[in-house]
């Protein structure tokens, strides 16, 4: 039993290791490695990398670029709430708004064609979780986040708010059109 | 300050009588604690499955928190002193350090667990086990936490005590036994995670009540995780010395090389902490270079490491049987183990759950662009059950039934079912993994009331399967809580009715080591003793194909996607 006793020889440090021990380190050892190999090599050839490109930022700040935006490209409102729906310029600037319990505004793009997709929080931290491609990524209040996205397929995509953000948690969801 | 010494007829092991009365209050605490997360688990699950939906909004937010913080804090870390009095007192046959300052770090800890669930059960804290700022609870929730965390670090401090007190009384020869040093490295990465928690928690407490002004969300987060994180790896090393501990009393089992298991749990100490980054790859804030050295180079030291220890636990277990006669085939030794024990089934069922599902889950959801597809999901929770569920608790069950007859001197009661019990929680607790990382791959969110989204400006319905992936957690979830309160009816009932046992001999003084035993068992590794283990080298190769396969799915998963840079 001496894995509740001391070991039985006092120098354990010099004892031999096993052949069959050895093969398994060394096996847990190489795929660990290749799997560090994994994440660098799809920084290169891979086409899905959350981007770096991040700002501090204030709320005014912020709110007031988005609702620049807005005011520049909007082609209609949608719901009861009159929310816009905006139409970005290919390589454009889309500002998304995260707040206590919306997603605003409304983005509409165009397939095949890149955006850069800005992402901050007004109040508390909350979660854009894309549905049903189901990307996820964290948004905070005091940094805005750049994105470059190329959407590849037509449709109407959802944004569920993912981290928890009070009571109304479960009524935050946004839109994104793909046309 | 004399204490006495009993020797425990049934296995031989030595108390100190003064440790053994800590050991069984910081137990029974943290039982209480697992019956309160328990209810609240129950409530949980009833409120997502979608059919049920039992609770309004509120109340599942409310329940969620003290759900997380009564399961993941409060039931592991009293479960967790405990084994630190018993590696360190019980197995250096010695006394325990300072007994009194026990008794003070005890009563932090309970006092700071009820302020901390006075302050969830009066609401205005439902901020989740996270708790990230700026979202803000009550200033009580905080003190509770700060409390109870004081509490633990003492702890700690008496365990590192008590190794000194063995080494300068001369109670062992050589070095520790290797389930203390497993123990150490889980007081050595607690104590790091309680700075953590200490450099992030009293701000925290400081803004709560008004002393602050603000807390930077991601400075908040990436030392949250410091001690969030780090506290799970305590877990880890504690049930991993646990696994030790059960192959060694139910078969005798020795550790394949010492060097080997001791060199993994020093990779723990040096790289498990910095996984801790792997919750912090969708966030803005940091460069992709930070993420990849943290999460993939350091933390996969870690998981080498806990590939190694789920590779030598099995294969001395395998040794052992096989030095019974257990010879025939690859697996004769494992069919023929003692599958009625509940020690060696919660022990074992805990091995497999946590090394295929929780490690496999784990490191898939650390990649770094895998996690897009993941973070924030049901998948997390589904991971995080298979690890602390599935693997710890399952562990510190099965270490329960040897300790009920050991340190509470009661017999078992009902046998029957205490037979079934790591079955039904250990398989439900598994099976309830599995579809909630198959309802997070689809997309469903965790933390997360209504999926109907009742009340937003648009709809969204999920796919169908996402709708029976829930359903089914709610069904395996369920049958988890019915193990889980089958578990401690049985150690409740045992404590209460158990039949009473011979306590044994009771002395004023030490009984040293018997003086062969050290010399009576020989290392395994080098001599004529040692036994090869192939079926040992089998598993691990399946666990190995299974991680590759699921790996490159995922891989394939993101490609599809849209374009991101």
């Amino acid at each position: 039993m001496s894995a509740i006793l001391p070991p039985a020889q006092r120098i354990w440090w010099k004892q031999p290791i096993d052949k069959i021990e050895w093969t398994w380190i060394l096996i847990a050892l190489t795929w660990s490695l290749f799997m560090f190999g994994m994440m660098v090599y799809w920084h290169i050839n891979g086409k899905q990398n959350l981007s770096t490109e991040v700002y501090k930022t204030t709320r005014e700040m912020y709110a007031a670029k988005a609702e620049k935006m807005v005011s520049e490209y909007q082609i209609r409102t949608e719901t009861e709430q009159n929310i816009p729906v905006v139409k970005v310029p290919e390589g454009g600037d889309a500002y998304l708004i995260a707040r206590l319990w919306q997603w605003w505004p409304i983005l509409e793009l165009e397939k095949g064609k890149t955006y850069r997709l800005h992402l901050s929080a007004m109040d508390y931290q909350h979660g854009f979780s894309l549905q049903p491609v189901n990307i996820n990524i964290q948004v905070l209040p005091g940094y805005d986040h750049v994105v470059k996205i190329t959407p590849n397929k037509e449709g109407v995509y959802s944004i569920v708010c993912n981290e928890y953000c009070g009571i109304g948690h479960h009524t935050m969801l946004g839109r994104i059109y793909v046309k | 300050m004399a204490t006495t010494y009993r020797i425990c007829p049934r296995t031989g092991l030595q108390f100190d009588t003064k440790a053994e009365k800590l050991m069984r209050w910081n137990a029974v605490a943290g039982v209480l604690a697992l019956l309160v997360g328990g209810i609240t688990a129950l409530l949980v699950i009833l409120t997502r499955w979608p059919a049920v939906k039992l609770l309004p909004a509120d109340q599942f937010y409310m329940i969620l928190t003290a759900h997380g913080v009564d399961m993941l804090i409060v039931w592991i870390i009293f479960f967790e002193v405990a084994v630190l009095y018993f590696a360190s007192s019980t197995l250096l046959r010695c006394r325990l350090a300072t007994p009194t300052l026990g008794w003070v770090a005890f009563w932090l800890m309970v006092v700071g667990a009820i302020v901390a669930n006075v302050a969830i059960f009066g609401g205005e804290s439902s901020v989740m086990m996270t708790s990230y700022a700026p979202m803000q609870a009550k200033p009580h929730f905080y003190l509770g936490l700060i409390l109870f965390a004081v509490g633990a670090l003492v702890s700690c401090f008496i365990f590192l005590g008590t190794l000194v007190v063995a080494k300068a009384e001369k109670t062992y020869d050589g070095s520790i036994p290797l389930v203390t040093f497993g123990a150490l490295t889980a007081c050595i990465i607690a104590i790091f995670t309680i700075a953590s928690g200490a450099i992030i928690l009293i701000p925290t407490f400081l803004w709560s009540v008004g002393y602050i002004k603000e807390i930077d969300p991601q400075m908040y987060r990436i030392l949250w995780w410091g001690m969030g994180h780090s506290s799970q790896q305590i877990n880890v090393s504690a049930h991993v010395a646990i696994w030790y501990l059960i192959a060694a009393v139910v078969f005798g089992a020795k550790p394949l090389s010492e060097k080997v298991s001791r060199s993994a749990y020093f990779l723990y100490i040096l790289f498990l902490q910095l996984a801790s980054a792997h919750h912090l790859l969708s966030d803005p804030g940091l460069g992709s270079e930070w993420k990849v050295l943290n999460t993939s180079y350091f933390m996969y030291f870690a998981v080498m490491a806990s590939m190694i220890h789920g590779f030598t636990v099995p294969g001395a277990i395998e040794a052992a049987q096989r030095k019974k006669g257990f010879t025939k085939g690859m697996f004769e030794w494992l069919r023929k183990a003692p599958w009625g024990n509940p020690v060696f089934s919660g022990m074992f069922i805990s091995l497999v759950v946590f090394g295929f599902i929780g490690g496999i889950s784990g490191v898939v959801l650390g990649t770094e662009q895998i996690n897009m597809l993941m973070h924030n999901t049901f998948y997390v929770p589904g991971h995080f059950h298979s690890t602390v569920a599935g693997g710890t608790t399952l562990a510190f069950m099965a270490l329960t039934y040897l300790l009920v007859p050991v340190l509470f001197k009661r017999e078992i009661i009902m046998p029957g079912a205490a037979k079934i019990q790591p079955y039904l929680f250990g398989i439900g607790m598994a099976a309830t993994s599995l579809v909630m990382m198959g309802a997070g791959t689809l997309g469903v969110s965790r933390r997360h009331w209504d999926m109907a989204f009742s009340g937003a400006p648009f709809q969204y319905e999920w796919p169908g399967s996402a709708y029976l992936m829930m359903g089914l957690t709610g069904v395996f979830g369920l049958i988890t809580v019915i193990g889980g309160a089958l578990w401690i009816l049985i150690v409740v009932g045992s404590l209460l009715f158990g039949k009473k046992l011979e306590e044994g001999t009771v002395s004023a003084k030490r009984t040293p080591f018997a003086p062969d035993t050290v010399a009576s068992s020989v290392s395994s590794t080098g001599n004529a003793d040692h036994v090869a283990v192939p079926g040992t080298m089998a598993l691990a190769g399946l666990l190995l194909t299974a991680f590759v396969l699921y790996y490159f799915v995922n891989w394939k998963y993101l490609s599809e996607v849209w374009q991101l840079g």
